[in-house]
């Protein structure tokens, strides 16, 4: 065991990110999306949005706005080379667009290990809320570390 | 693509599958940017290396965007309450990722009709790569 249990429920600081336009056409472009209201602000609107509706998934990526995401990997001991992504789990609450302002809270909820040690993981939930303070989605992210 | 109705959705239909193109270090340099994950084991093949894999991976949130997309090309995003996945095997360059959905479940839940889609992010050899479930609203 390398990771200690005091972690759990570390949380880390909060932080904000804008919902960009750009920044959601690239990533339309990088999962090969091909409906426009994703990448169209005219589409988007035809299809009565605000704007470009933000992607099932891109909450995780926004995450990655803070200014050092990999930061409490290190405060918490878990060495990139050997992390792997192990599961994400995505509840939603309401929808975002380009324009929005997410607001990002996290915290280790918890620490195990299987084989022996030979794999352990690090269970963090994500609370995410709007420029309203309304809540958006929450997300949880296993982070599986190989030991063997 | 008309949303499906409660009434017409059975358990063990399934939805209409998403197939990839080879994945390639190109289309993993792009998600880099556009995720902001810019972990290197996914574009730097000497870290991979150094990490003990023999080249890059693709990002795990890359096979489950593309299985967002099987979803929200069948239904609209509104409709999905909650999505989630496990990784189970790495996605390396050349594989040719399909998502496929199944209807698992119908319930009721207080005046919303939900169905359960059980979805498999799969390559060409039928290497399951990712299993997820997702509860979708419906009329």
């Amino acid at each position: 065991m390398t990771i200690d249990k005091k972690f759990i429920g570390m949380r880390s600081e909060p932080f904000s990110a804008d919902v960009e336009k750009g920044r959601l056409r690239l990533f339309a472009k990088a999962i090969g999306e091909t409906d426009p209201i994703y990448f169209d602000e005219a589409a988007a609107q035809a299809a009565g949005h605000r704007s470009l509706l933000m992607p099932p998934t891109f909450l995780f990526c926004l995450e990655m706005e803070s200014p050092d995401p990999y930061a409490w990997f290190r405060e918490i001991g878990i060495p990139l080379p050997r992390a792997l992504h192990g599961g994400q789990s995505f509840n939603y609450h309401k929808p975002a667009f380009a324009g929005d302002v997410m607001t990002f809270n996290s915290e280790i909820v918890d620490i195990y290990d299987k084989k022996n040690g030979a794999l352990e993981f690090v269970v963090q939930d994500v609370f995410i809320t709007n420029q309203t303070s309304d809540p958006v989605a929450d997300f949880r992210r296993t982070i599986a570390i190989r030991n063997a | 693509m008309a949303t499906p109705k409660f009434s017409s959705i059975n358990v063990d239909d399934e939805i209409p599958p998403l197939n990839m193109p080879p994945m390639t270090r190109h289309a993993l340099a792009i998600y880099c940017g556009a995720s902001g994950d810019h972990n290197p084991l996914h574009v730097d093949s000497d870290f991979a290396k150094d990490a003990g894999l023999d080249d890059v991976i693709a990002h795990g949130m890359l096979i489950m965007a593309y299985m967002g997309r099987s979803l929200t090309q069948w239904v609209p995003q509104h409709a999905i309450r909650s999505f989630d996945t496990r990784f189970q095997a790495m996605t390396c360059i050349g594989d040719e990722i399909t998502a496929r959905g199944k209807i698992v479940e119908k319930f009721t839940e207080g005046d919303d009709n939900c169905v359960r889609v059980e979805i498999a992010a799969s390559d060409q050899t039928g290497e399951v790569k990712a299993v997820g479930s997702a509860v979708v609203e419906l009329s």
